[in-house]
């Protein structure tokens, strides 16, 4: 019999569908997979062994007729999920169990998907490494001792290791694109708006955008169209069509595609190894029939900087509700201690360094005096790069980048400098910044470590991404992790 | 004595006053989500993620608020925004559940109106800054310190059924040239917005609900001099706490100013039982609020055409029905700022409109329902009584079914919840008794108790009878119908009634 664990989510969903296998097996031997590996990985924080098994159930006596039904699927721990632990890897929601589910965690439930536990991330999500988690590291599958991206390194590791075939991530500079390209996996960030934040908890609200991971392009398609689409619950959901994204990635043609390659997301301060990678896969879309040029985006040199504004900005106002008060850790309520001073020491220990840090810099930038200096000009450079985009668009269909400057670094090689690790993300940041949907491919290795090709498109046009993945994937595909460790 | 008296602080310095009110809107859901905002519900059963601020919940404006809103910016002649965005203010609270309030910031639904007020027979124009729309906090409860004030108390309770109720600030401008009588045009000003809002059907407004609260600010200079530091009073619950809450701190900063002494930049705290403010907060230095757009709502574009098709929709003002009293039901024009001024010209409309005459809803309304008010503490509007059953009363009066001392009997009755009118005079058992056979036995009586007036009657001082008359009237509570008992009186008494 083959290892259940070895499969797409889409032969997954047919194997079941035809009954060769049983929703309960799949399931049962992804939870043997995670019991197995996952001490090594740590991609989970929490695993719903009952919750997942009683869905699969659900599946096989029919319930659920959808084209994922029955396919285990990893949570990253920033989305809420009814009565199952929700951390947003961090100590002040230790213990937390949301008496609500997530808009994606509902349509997931929904379309049968088994949902086996969620995934470790940079405390709430602000981090590059996943090293920024208040329960520790998660491991790249490809080697253990180095970073698996973040903030969803949980996510992309899970996928990497074969503990769960598809994932969910979210993506507010890069967390779903990076942590996708140092495991050699497949991540989608869809348009701001495409999928519902309604149970996100919320890092930088104008750029959060939760979307797929898988390591297929068909596989990422499929997860894409179940969870996105409009919600009244979400006031920036866009009420539009789900673009056809399942039809792009069975399409494998780009002939004719106008693919520009952003001048500025090149050169100094990317590897050499990550540059010839990329390079090489520029090449491969020409032979596919690709007409490839360069094109400028010159504010995009900003957009880290402005990034570093914006989010910090709205992170302090969205993460001033953890006071214990309502939920979570509560620190110092002695009878003795004033209330203020139970919120301060709660925050003071219930938060950690990364998110200290970031919540420290959007005060100070929306403060009365500096606004205009700081979270102002940051509003404006956010205009400036979406008109570069909208440029772009007059000659270009997509525009392609590196994800990331780098392959996974090692673990602890960046946590002593905050500016090296946010430079991880200068490349996908413009995205989030103008709101257009951005996916990273496999795009082969460098030192035995993966190298993701990074695409862009105008906002609705997310289909676009996977004509573009499935081509590329035909023509290069992923690499396979040798998981030596597993028997060392 | 630490206070200056009104007329000679006024006689002093020029008052500058201002008027933050908060409406709380009548909508059946939440400004953000769908939880219900019934008054009065056991703690925190109207709460969802959306309004306790729950780890990833998001909110959805309420359309219904952004109408109330813009209709309330229509009548108070302001311009309407065509675009516009909510802004988060973030401070900690523990009854703030996300510890920042959805409001609105340099971008309100509705600018620069006016509201014009009759003070002293004279109109006074009200200028007003700014409409906007923000969501209610909940509610602390402090439990073990004397003051129920945070301060000592061993723990806290917190109800966040108000969290989320979409609120609406009216700020007025600054108001100069009020003279001797700012603390009357304050009042003044919350009456007419009372009504206004009243009229609208956009709140109950009742301040002792809190659906309608007030801050006050005032300042004092001396003619000719800048503007004064201003001190901001809260907690004021009543429309006689405005009046109040103005001429406690005209006195109190005219004391100061005299001293020689400066005025702190500060929140008071208004006591209804005193009549005086005590020092809150010092505002010296300013609470930086981080304002910015709220980015998980997307702006507010209100239609030009459905913003004209709402101005047109609006009522008649409180003032064109003013007019209307005055002119078309021959009110005087001290009759209807009285009612204004007690807060009762929808209840005597719409009294009027239930068939009774001008005047007696004006009796009623300025006579026996406001002492009645006076004495409960509450607004007359707030009495436990309708228009409509004040007319039945009316009704009953002019059919002869009951005396003007009992129809007020009656009243008590319906203000202490023993029913409707009719119902009461059963109850009550006060209906005028004109039967002549019932009567008979209290005209003896009447007649035995005073052998000087009988006499007096008999030798034809038909005046005396009063006396008469007034004994059996005693004798029956009232209920007796006053020319019967009249006629059987002189009847008895031998006299040949000319009862003219």
């Amino acid at each position: 019999m083959t290892d259940l664990t070895r499969l797409t989510a889409s032969e997954t969903a047919a194997a079941i569908k035809d009954r060769t296998v049983s929703a309960v097996e799949v399931t049962q031997a992804h939870l043997d997979r995670i019991a197995t590996v996952d001490g090594q990985v740590h991609a989970f924080l929490h695993v719903d062994t009952e919750g997942a098994l009683a869905q699969a159930r659900k599946v096989d006596a029919g319930e659920f007729p959808g084209p994922l039904a029955g396919v285990p699927l990893a949570l990253k721990d920033v989305l809420t999920m009814e009565g199952v632990p929700t951390t947003a890897g961090s100590k002040i929601l230790e213990g937390w169990r949301p008496p609500y589910d997530a808009t994606v965690t509902a349509r997931l439930k929904a379309a049968g998907v088994v949902i086996l536990g969620k995934t470790n991330m940079d405390e709430f999500a602000m981090g590059s490494s996943t090293e920024h988690s208040a329960y520790g590291p998660t491991h790249n599958p490809w080697d253990l001792t180095r970073i698996p991206g973040g903030s969803g390194g949980g996510s992309s590791a899970a996928l990497a290791s074969y503990q769960a075939p598809l994932a969910i991530g979210t993506d507010t500079g890069g967390s779903i694109r990076q942590p996708a390209a140092v495991t050699g996996t497949v991540g989608v960030k869809p348009t701001y708006g495409g999928v519902s934040r309604y149970g996100l908890v919320a890092f930088s609200s104008s750029l959060d955008q939760a979307g797929p991971c898988a390591r297929t392009v068909l596989d990422a398609a499929l997860l894409h169209e179940v969870i996105a689409g409009h919600d009244p619950h979400d006031s920036t959901s866009i009420d539009a069509p789900v673009p056809p994204v399942v039809e792009a990635a069975r399409s494998r043609h780009i002939r004719g595609l106008r693919v520009g390659v952003v001048k500025e997301l090149s050169g100094e301060g990317y590897e050499p190894g990550v540059q010839a990678r990329f390079d090489e896969a520029v090449e491969i879309l020409k032979d596919l029939g690709a007409t490839v040029t360069e094109v400028s985006c010159p504010h995009f040199v900003y957009a880290l900087p402005a990034y570093y504004l914006i989010a910090p900005s709205e992170a302090s106002s969205n993460l001033a509700r953890f006071d214990s008060v309502r939920y979570g850790l509560r620190v110092g309520d002695d009878g003795v201690n004033s209330l203020e001073e139970v919120m301060a020491l709660t925050r003071a220990q219930g938060f950690g360094a990364e998110v200290k840090r970031r919540i420290i810099l959007g005060t100070y930038a929306l403060s009365s005096g500096y606004y205009d200096a700081y979270y102002g000009q940051a509003q404006k450079v956010r205009t400036l790069i979406t008109r570069d985009f909208a440029r772009a668009w007059e000659s270009v269909d997509v525009l392609v980048a590196p994800t990331c400057p780098t392959v996974a670094f090692p673990l602890g090689a960046k946590l002593q400098d905050p500016l090296a690790m946010y430079r991880q993300d200068v490349a996908s940041i413009p995205s989030n910044l103008y709101g257009g949907p951005a996916a990273s491919f496999p795009a082969g290795l460098s030192d035995g470590l993966p190298v993701g090709l990074q695409v862009m498109a105008p906002t609705l046009r997310d289909d676009l991404l996977y004509r573009v993945g499935s081509a590329f994937e035909a023509a290069l595909p992923a690499p396979v992790p040798s998981l030596a460790w597993e028997n060392a | 004595m630490t206070a200056v008296p009104y007329d000679e602080a006024l006689a002093e310095f020029e008052p500058v006053i201002g008027l933050e009110t908060h409406v709380e809107l009548g909508t059946a859901s939440k400004m953000f989500c769908g939880c219900a905002t019934e008054f009065g519900a056991e703690p925190n059963t109207q709460v969802c993620p959306v309004c306790l601020g729950l780890p990833g919940a998001l909110p959805v404006v309420n359309e219904t608020a952004i109408e109330s809103t813009i209709r309330i910016g229509l009548a108070l002649h302001c311009d309407i925004a065509t675009w516009c965005r909510f802004a988060r203010k973030n401070y900690f609270y523990p009854d703030m559940p996300k510890n920042f309030q959805t409001s609105q910031y340099d971008e309100p639904l509705c600018t620069d109106g006016y509201l014009d007020v009759l003070v002293a027979g004279e109109t006074v124009r009200i200028p007003i800054e700014r409409v906007h729309l923000e969501e209610d906090t909940g509610k602390s409860l402090h439990v073990g310190g004397a003051t129920g004030r945070i301060h000592g108390a061993s723990h806290s309770l917190v109800d966040y059924n108000r969290a989320g109720i979409p609120l609406v600030e009216i700020v007025t401008k600054p108001v100069t040239g009020t003279g001797t009588m700012p603390a009357e045009v304050a009042k003044a000003y919350v009456t007419e917005l009372r009504d206004v809002l009243r009229g609208l059907g956009v709140s109950d407004v009742k301040m002792e609900q809190g659906s309608l609260r007030c801050d006050v600010n005032v300042s004092l200079n001396r003619p000719g001099q800048e503007w004064g530091t201003r001190s901001e009073t809260k907690n004021v619950n009543s429309l006689r706490s405005v009046e109040r809450a103005v001429r406690s701190e005209v006195e109190r900063q005219a004391f100061r100013l005299r001293a020689g002494e400066r005025i702190v930049q500060e929140t008071r705290h208004f006591h209804e039982d005193t009549g005086m403010s005590t020092s809150g907060r010092s505002k010296e230095e300013a609470t930086d609020y981080r304002y910015f757009p709220e980015p998980d709502l997307v702006p507010i574009a209100p239609d030009p055409v459905w913003v004209a098709t709402l101005k047109d929709a609006l009522p008649e003002a409180p003032s064109v029905r003013r007019l209307m009293l005055t002119k078309e039901l021959g009110l005087s024009d001290n009759d209807s700022e009285a009612m204004v001024n007690a807060g009762v010209l929808d209840v005597v409309l719409a009294t009027v409109e239930a068939g009774t005459s001008a005047t007696e809803a004006r009796n009623w309304w300025l006579g026996h329902l406001a002492q009645s008010a006076n004495t409960a503490g509450v607004d007359a509007a707030d009495l436990p009584i309708t228009p409509a059953q004040v007319a039945r009363v009316v009704a009953l009066v002019n059919a002869g079914t009951l005396t003007a001392g009992l129809a007020r009997q009656v009243v008590d009755g319906v203000l202490a919840g023993e029913g409707e009118p009719d119902a009461v005079v059963v109850s009550r058992g006060l209906a005028v008794v004109s039967d002549e056979g019932a009567l008979a036995a209290a005209v003896d009586e009447a007649i035995a108790a005073d052998p000087d007036a009988a006499e007096k009657v008999r030798s034809g001082k038909v005046a005396a009878a009063g006396a008469l008359v007034g004994k059996v009237m005693k004798a029956t509570r009232g209920q007796a119908d006053a020319s019967v008992a009249r006629r059987l009186v002189l009847e008895r008494l031998g006299v040949t009634a000319d009862l003219s």
